[in-house]
């Protein structure tokens, strides 16, 4: 169709993401960190130090480039930037907000489960009504 | 409504009846196959969202665990292996591979996850809470697992509900745009084309008539004409004609040269 950009079928893509320090130092521990020629990470560490705009910049940094499939972010640094979480509405690379350790996790936050839950409780209101 | 009085801009001929006609059913047919479609990914959507939903729940458990497994091994093996795991990143051994599965015409993506070479942090915590330290890395493997999983799901629903409006968006166009305007101009075609029937059948009825009192003229004179020579005859039957009796008298009437006195 032609409002949808076609989907690449790549042979391997990589796993951005944006969390504190304890849960990316897990995720670089299974493989998925990456530094590219240039010196430039796929990961943010944020901690009390990093500013919101280091954050907006590393999301849209993320979010454009090619070799990207999945963009995970721990919901309290989602929620810091929360309006361009929303507005974004591509299906690749997919934004996975992901619980961290000092933060619990809040379904209502989450811009994808809550419509989901939206659409579900509609749905199986509907299809009782019917 | 406005659009019950819209129709196309045809000439009313019986070949764009034939072919209306023929539009109507092919606007019928791709209504009924859209609506299958629809019907379809709707389905599928709500398989997806089922699963989107007791996935995310499962994953806060899964971070739950590896995020203990990680305390355990920072515990074992001391505050500074994240400087050396964070020192170590070079390049992704754990990668992703997107492939596209087709629902209905629908291309939907699906990732999955793979081992590419040999794991860097193989050596890490060797000096102590080496099995620590590898537990740790499997536990958040396991994690990567599900939110690949998860992030496929997530891009499945996007994509499908995007899909599902679409469908939805030309289903109600077909049904409640196109269609009756076809219908529309069929009627107006029928109509048109009957109204030019009832019009000849006029003409041929005023024709017809013409013709009958033409001829009843030619009839009526031709019985005259008739009757005139009848009388005729019978008159020369008798002897004198009509005519030379009439010529007789009128010329007794008139001076005779014969006649001496």
């Amino acid at each position: 169709m032609a409002g949808r950009a076609p989907i690449a079928t790549k042979s391997s893509a990589l796993i951005a993401m944006i969390a504190d320090e304890d849960t990316i130092t897990g995720f670089l521990l299974a493989g998925v960190g990456n530094v590219d020629l240039r010196r430039k990470t796929n990961y943010l560490i944020v901690d009390s130090k990093t500013t919101v705009k280091a954050i907006e910049d590393a999301f849209k940094d993320f979010t454009t480039k090619e070799d990207i499939a999945i963009v995970l972010i721990s919901q309290y640094v989602a929620n810091m930037i929360r309006f361009l979480v929303d507005s974004y509405n591509k299906p690749i690379p997919a934004i996975l907000e992901i619980p961290s350790k000092d933060h619990p996790y809040d379904p209502s936050h989450d811009s994808v489960l809550s419509r989901v839950k939206y659409l579900f409780s509609a749905e199986s209101v509907a299809s009782d009504r019917r | 409504m406005s659009g019950q009085s819209q129709r196309l801009n045809v000439v009313p001929t019986v070949t764009m009846l034939g072919a209306m006609k023929a539009r109507l059913v092919g606007a019928t047919r791709g209504h009924a196959l859209l609506k299958k479609k629809s019907d379809a990914l709707t389905m599928q959507f709500r398989q997806i969202l089922k699963k989107i939903v007791s996935t995310k729940e499962s994953m806060g458990e899964v971070m739950k665990t590896s995020s203990f497994a990680l305390t355990e091994a920072k515990y074992v093996a001391g505050e500074n292996i994240k400087h050396i795991v964070l020192e170590n990143v070079q390049n992704a051994s754990l990668k992703v591979r997107s492939k596209q599965e087709n629902i209905a015409g629908v291309k939907l993506p699906k990732f999955e996850y793979f081992t590419e070479g040999e794991t860097k942090n193989d050596l890490t915590g060797l000096a102590r809470g080496g099995q620590q330290v590898q537990i740790c890395r499997a536990a958040y493997v396991k994690t990567i697992e599900v939110l690949v999983e998860l992030a496929s799901l997530q891009t499945s629903f996007l994509t499908l509900d995007e899909a599902i409006k679409t469908t939805n968006r030309r289903v109600n166009a077909l049904e409640n745009v196109v269609k009756p305007r076809i219908e529309n101009t069929i009627t107006y075609i029928k109509g048109e084309l009957d109204e030019l029937e009832r019009e000849d059948f006029f003409r041929l009825k005023k024709i017809q008539g013409y013709k009958k009192k033409a001829i009843e003229k030619q009839r009526a004179s031709a019985k005259e004409f008739a009757e005139d020579q009848v009388a005729e005859k019978m008159s020369l039957q008798k002897g004198i004609s009509m005519n030379a009796a009439h010529n007789m008298l009128s010329a007794a009437a008139g001076k005779d040269e014969d006649i001496i006195f």
